[in-house]
């Protein structure tokens, strides 16, 4: 943009903002990274907008100069997907924190993008209901974000991602039209946009609203915890347990150093001597609880489990949760810095999968604790390093991109909840052919002709994996051959 | 790259028909030929039904993958064999129906309020796009999120944007057992009844028709019974959930709208023939009323299911018209999957 747009583009945009906008470094700062923090970038500038209105005329402004925006929820995302634009505008969706409707009938709640995940479930306790979809970032992270990300939980295999528990987005265009996907109807005519914007990693549309779907707190619920002196009993546990026709609300899986870090931190009274940890969760009517937790406990004692406790009260329950869901935080009191990968994997390929890990472990000189949605075959390996030792970060890194590639492999994929982002951009290239990544950017323009929206995450551009691919020959095969190597 | 032999085949076919620009029906077991506008018989058919089988089932990862024209029937058969089911429902109108055809036509069955609908459960496709390549989109496994939702995006596409050539499908543990009770309930006050009795209940199907309201509850022994103690209705045999869903309960009709709107909806309640998806679904028989002038106000969507409508003499829209800027996202999302608008031209809407 040449000096006399730039001060144009200037000039509107504050009269759109007025004293919503930031473009002193040190307020910039605040924004030069969302979850992973490896990835710094200081913004252009940052808005703050109020209202829908704001956002369009902002959008209209950013697309009529061509300026790149990025949309931003809380910011905890773990993969860069809300990493700045030097040359761009972070739009900051934090102002949209209001809950507009309940509608206990229909079992629908109407939000505004920055509103967080927990706070829809506090906001309807009341009423018996909840909202399934639960990250462990939940206390922090927006409903708008979750959209982007398509984010997870403990409770995916039973009650889905986010994609299966939004009902209706409202949102802005590139060109900065309003319109909204989906309805508060249980289906929509034509194609299944709904979904497609799931996981979009704001790049097609920026969500401004969000319709979500309640559901009513079970009548029982049970928690049941065993340890395991192998990770392969702990796996084949999991097998029989679905096998068995049981559908756990969750369905956990620590290894041993994952363990023995949460207990360390919270005292949840995990066993600290087990190679690998169970967590199952079940709910339902009462009358039928008792018998699945009988079923379970058998499955379990088949299995060798060393240890066996359940727990129906909620104080309980809520104690043998703390430790996995403190189980990052805890890893991080054991090292400077740890390197969350998110691979999934079909689950019999459970105990190979760990296993090279474990090897690469060695390989790398860094230690791994896993966490594992062992339910439905999320992996949470977290790579332990020091930043400021020597290459340590590098191995990491390099280390985690070996565990995406292991997941590949094994039939599985490089993302199951934290999205591409820019972190994982490269091993698109892997899992994707060219024409698979020549559909992504298709849809991208079917959306965003001018590409303003996020542009350069989540999809790499052929010459991207050209080059990734000349320095990573995979399985012995050279990708483009067709190309001259230089 | 190289294909099995009944994707070499049908990749053949697409190849040869980019190459002419000739247009493409594509075809399952022709179950479904009713529903959209009618394909027209002069185009050349690329039949699914020579690409059939199971290529990957693992109970315990509660997930099947399989061939396109495998038919409906023989993936439940072994399902039930294995005690576990397809959660959504999906109607078989006849013995022909294949597993494509569901995903195509993204339809659900009674169930779909309690358990969701079939992009729900779809985990990944392969297809052949109108540029003749092939490719796959999501996988095998639970949770992904690397690229776009491309096999969500083409279920219920009716075909419009590439030949569906397989499916992965996440299944679910079959509920041991499921009862139906009814009880005598006026239209205007079964969802009042809803929302009188618990919401937690385990119920997997809730229908009104003829004064009658219907639920089925699934589950556990124990749950059921529990369940059925407490809505005190009179016990039938679970026969009803699959003529609704097949909707073999209605001819002679001229035309059947299906419109689908919030269940507390106050729309059609008496003009409904049936009511189904716990008061989601209202079908309505030859209106005599422009419905989707009445969904102005509220959500809602209005298809003409059934119709006499001869092939190209379509003067109804027969699914509810897109607003604009969904219209034009649809046109681009189209010339991106196929360039050259070789499949199923005019079987969703005109001008896809």
């Amino acid at each position: 943009m040449n000096i006399v747009d730039k001060q144009d583009f200037l000039l509107q945009l504050g009269i759109v903002c007025g004293s919503n906008l930031i473009s002193d470094a040190p307020s910039l700062r605040v924004y030069e990274t969302d979850g992973l923090t490896v990835k710094k970038q200081l913004p252009w500038l940052v808005a703050l907008p109020s209202t829908i209105g704001e956002v369009q005329q902002i959008v209209r402004l950013c697309h009529q100069f061509e300026v790149p925006v990025v949309a931003r929820g809380a910011g905890t995302g773990l993969s860069g997907g809300a990493m700045p634009h030097a040359e761009g505008v972070l739009l900051s969706l934090a102002k949209f924190n209001r809950i507009l409707a309940v509608d206990e009938q229909n079992l629908l709640a109407r939000v505004e993008p920055g509103v967080t995940n927990l706070a829809i479930s506090d906001h309807v306790e009341d009423l018996g209901l909840y909202y399934a979809p639960d990250p462990s970032s939940q206390i922090a992270c927006s409903i708008g974000g979750n959209v982007a990300e398509n984010s997870g939980g403990v409770h995916c295999l039973k009650y889905g991602l986010t994609v299966h528990n939004v009902r209706k987005l409202k949102l802005v265009s590139p060109e900065g039209e309003l319109y909204e996907v989906g309805s508060e109807a249980l289906d929509s005519a034509g194609y299944d946009l709904l979904a497609l914007l799931h996981g979009s990693e704001g790049m097609l549309g920026i969500v401004v609203e969000v319709t979500v779907k309640l559901l009513p707190m079970p009548e029982a619920i049970c928690v049941v915890m065993a340890g395991f002196a192998s990770v392969d009993a702990a796996a084949a546990t999991v097998g029989d347990i679905i096998a068995e026709g049981i559908l756990p609300a969750g369905l956990e899986m620590m290894d041993k150093l994952a363990v023995q870090a949460a207990e360390a931190f919270v005292k949840a009274g995990y066993p600290t001597e087990a190679e690998a940890l169970l967590l199952c969760e079940l709910d339902g009517m009462a009358a039928e609880l008792e018998t699945q937790r009988v079923k379970l406990d058998q499955i379990l004692q088949k299995n060798g489990a060393t240890s066996i406790e359940s727990a129906y009260d909620e104080e309980k329950r809520a104690r043998l949760w703390l430790g996995r869901k403190a189980a990052f935080p805890a890893v991080g009191r054991i090292s400077p810095d740890y390197y969350c990968m998110d691979g999934t994997i079909p689950r019999r390929k459970l105990p190979e999968v760990l296993a090279t890990i474990s090897r690469l472990s060695e390989e790398f000189s860094l230690a791994v604790a896993n966490v594992f949605h062992a339910g439905d075959g999320n992996l949470h390996p977290l790579i332990l390093y020091d930043a400021n030792k020597g290459d340590e970060l590098q191995r990491a890194e390099a280390f985690g991109a070996k565990i995406l590639e292991l997941c590949i492999d094994s039939g599985g994929t490089i993302t199951g909840e934290h999205g591409v982002g820019i972190e994982k951009i490269d091993q698109m290239c892997i899992q994707f052919t060219d024409e698979e990544l020549l559909i992504f950017h298709g849809v991208k323009s079917a959306f965003d002709e001018k590409s303003i929206l996020n542009p350069g995450k989540a999809v790499p551009t052929l010459s991207r994996c050209a080059e990734f691919g000349a320095m990573h020959v995979h399985a012995g095969q050279e990708k483009f051959p067709e190309l001259d190597r230089f | 790259m190289t294909f099995e032999p009944s994707v070499k085949l049908l990749v053949e076919q697409v190849k040869n028909a980019i190459a002419q620009k000739e247009q493409l029906i594509i075809e399952g077991g022709g179950s479904k030929k009713f529903y959209g506008y009618p394909p027209s018989s002069d185009l050349p058919v690329l039949s699914m039904i020579g690409h059939v089988g199971v290529i990957d089932y693992a109970p315990d990862e509660l997930m099947i993958h399989v061939r396109a024209g495998t038919p409906l029937n023989d993936i439940n058969q072994l399902l039930r064999e294995n005690k576990q089911f397809l959660a959504f429902e999906p109607p078989g109108f006849n013995h022909k129906t294949t597993i494509g055809g569901i995903i195509a036509s993204g339809l659900s069955g009674p169930r779909r309020p309690y358990a969701g609908s079939v992009r729900d459960f779809v985990l990944g496709v392969t297809l052949i796009t109108g540029t003749g390549d092939v490719l796959s989109f999501g996988g095998q496994v639970m949770k992904n999120v690397a690229g776009y939702d491309v096999s969500r995006l083409v279920t219920g596409a009716m075909g419009t944007l590439g030949v569906i050539l397989d499916v992965s499908l996440k299944v679910l543990p079959a509920p041991e057992t499921e009862r139906t009770v009814t009880r005598s309930i006026p239209v205007d006050g079964f969802q009042s009844y809803m929302q009188s009795i618990r919401n937690n209940l385990p119920l997997s199907a809730v229908a009104h028709q003829d004064g009658i309201l219907r639920l089925r509850v699934s589950g556990s022994e124990v749950a059921v019974d529990a369940a059925l103690l407490e809505l005190e209705g009179e016990e039938t045999g679970n026969e009803y959930w699959n003529e609704l869903n097949t909707l073999s309960g209605f001819r002679g009709q001229k035309e059947l709208w299906r419109v689908s709107v919030m269940p507390g909806s106050q729309l059609f309640l008496s003009s409904a023939v049936a009511i189904d998806w716990g008061g989601g679904i209202r079908w309505i028989a030859d209106p005599e009323e422009n419905l989707r002038e009445q969904l102005d106000n509220e959500d809602g969507h209005a298809t003409l299911f059934k119709h006499n409508i001869d092939e190209g003499g379509a003067h109804v829209e027969i699914f509810q018209p897109l607003t604009q800027p969904l219209l034009g996202i649809h046109q681009r999302l189209k010339k991106q999957f196929d360039p050259i608008g070789i499949f199923n031209p005019g079987r969703m809407y005109k001008d896809l």
